[in-house]
């Protein structure tokens, strides 16, 4: 049988592609200092020297949005990463051994569940203070407790098969047996949640900056330009079109190559 | 012949019931009421009962994996291994074949990454595989190679007793009659004892020097396989007998 082509993975792989080498570019260079302000340029339209655009400061839109992605990105990478690893350790733990742990600490995940991740994040800022830095840390506590559910169900359901008991048999330790054993068998699982969780992240920090409890100016992020662009929609769309077309693209990206990854993963196993 | 490998003294073990409603009390069902038997080196024992008699459970309390409430199980020569029933769920499928063989090694310690690979390599000719498999995913691989890969990845740890639940009874019959014959002949090569657990009364006679015959948690019979099979001394025997259809082919 001839294989049929992954459109979601090399269509996903592509947007992320280009998204990423535009983030990496921005990081170095970008057409115009993001923060300088320039009053002749107020609102400016599109033009061979504004790419995309001034804002209502006059500054650069096309080098606010390729600083504002990186920002962004690195949130949402830092958001993912806290939380798919406490997320980790915690269903590991909890998936692998059950018992009285497993209980509390499944009923305190019910209960952060409850609240939407944001409004979590609300409050860890309201401890911390504003900021990228607490941005990153309010959203990552605010992720772990649906990276430990999916992680536990995984681990659960590896944990009386057959292959981990002859493991079990043959003097495996139980870490060993967790990290060594189970873990690879969830990757395909865990791969789809970090992907899933990166688009939520991206979206959750362009949610809280739009609130203005995010990133704080001067600093570009795309919710940040969002939020300040809603007062020009009319005069100058252009201010709100080129960060939400980031935006989507940086989230749908991801979103198909998670799609695609899954879909390979799956053709692989059967 | 003749060295003791096992012995199990009167071992007893009973679960505890799901409480249907919260105010019922807590029931315990005893699935193993009193087995006593022992195993001599370089024999395969037989143990035949229909399903839900505690066949799986006193392979389990054989293995350690359960702890019986009362009663000893000795071994006499190290640590057992098993061969389980289902060759899909006991080759764990995101990691290849190699790997899996040299996994045992692995936790055992003390052998160098080359060594571990020669020895994997050899345990598959020896199981009647090709090398090339070693690169394979167990998805690749059909029910009778992954039970032969199961029994390879059970005898590298070198045991001297292997327990085999059911372990061909998912197969079908002509690759049945190979992994049985494969069994025997490792038996020979290595030295080793087999306990072989059946709900097949012919599969078992196959197989086996001595059977033991199980109900409702206790042995009721045992002894050579020819007397078990042709002297059957137990009604519960004869039914068994029967019902596979083995006296009236006699008669």
């Amino acid at each position: 049988m001839k294989r049929k082509k992954n459109k979601n993975l090399i269509l996903g792989g592509t947007i992320t592609g280009i998204m990423l080498c535009l983030i990496a570019v921005g990081f170095f260079w970008t057409p115009y200092d993001p923060e300088a302000m320039d009053s002749a340029n107020k609102l400016a339209g599109v033009s061979f020297s504004h790419l995309m655009g001034c804002d209502n400061f006059g500054r650069d839109i096309f080098s606010r949005v390729l600083k504002g992605s990186g920002t962004t990105l690195l949130v949402a990478l830092g958001t993912v990463a806290i939380g798919a690893f406490f997320g980790l350790l915690i269903g590991a733990f909890t998936g692998y051994f059950g018992g009285i742990a497993d209980e509390i600490l499944m009923r305190i995940n019910d209960v952060l569940f409850a609240f939407p991740s944001i409004l979590l994040a609300l409050v860890v800022i309201s401890l911390l203070g504003s900021g990228t830095y607490n941005v990153i840390v309010a959203l990552g506590i605010a992720f772990i407790p649906s990276f430990a559910r999916i992680v536990r169900s995984e681990f659960l359901r590896c944990r009386d098969m057959d292959y981990i008991r002859s493991a079990r048999l043959m003097g495996a330790k139980s870490l060993r047996i967790m990290f060594v054993h189970i873990l690879p068998n969830t990757v395909p699982v865990l791969l789809s949640a970090v992907m899933i969780g990166f688009n939520n992240a991206v979206l959750a920090e362009a949610g809280m900056s739009y609130l203005g409890i995010g990133v704080q100016p001067p600093d570009a992020s795309l919710g940040r330009m969002l939020s300040e662009a809603q007062t020009y929609l009319f005069s100058a769309p252009g201010y709100a079109v080129f960060p939400g077309i980031a935006l989507i693209l940086l989230v749908l990206g991801f979103s198909m190559l998670a799609e695609g990854i899954r879909e390979q993963s799956e053709a692989g196993q059967g | 012949m003749g060295k003791e490998i096992l012995r199990v003294e009167d071992v007893r073990i009973g679960f505890e019931r799901e409480r249907h409603s919260f105010f019922s009390g807590r029931e315990k069902k005893e699935v193993l009421r009193g087995v006593t038997f022992s195993m001599q080196e370089g024999e395969v024992l037989g143990l035949v009962g229909e399903s839900g008699c505690g066949k799986s459970t006193l392979s389990k309390v054989v293995l350690g994996l359960e702890k019986p409430d009362a009663g000893n199980v000795i071994h006499f020569s190290g640590r057992p291994q098993m061969v389980f029933q289902d060759p899909y769920g006991s080759l764990n499928p995101s990691r290849k074949i190699g790997w899996i063989l040299e996994e045992p090694l692995r936790i055992r310690g003390g052998h160098s990454g080359q060594e571990r690979r020669e020895k994997a390599l050899r345990m598959l000719q020896k199981v009647g595989l090709d090398e090339k498999m070693a690169d394979r995913y167990p998805s690749q691989l059909s029910g009778g190679q992954r039970q032969r890969v199961c029994i390879g990845a059970a005898l590298m740890m070198e045991p001297k007793l292997l327990v085999a639940d059911e372990a061909v009874s998912a197969l079908d019959v002509t690759i049945q009659a190979q992994i049985m014959e494969l069994l025997l002949q490792l038996k020979e090569e290595m030295g080793l004892s087999i306990l072989f657990i059946s709900h097949d009364m012919r599969v078992v006679y196959q197989m086996s020097d001595r059977v033991m015959i199980m109900k409702d948690g206790r042995i009721i019979e045992s002894g050579s396989a020819d007397e078990v099979y042709f002297s059957p001394k137990q009604p519960y025997t004869r039914t068994l007998l029967e019902a596979a259809g083995i006296l009236e082919e006699r008669e």
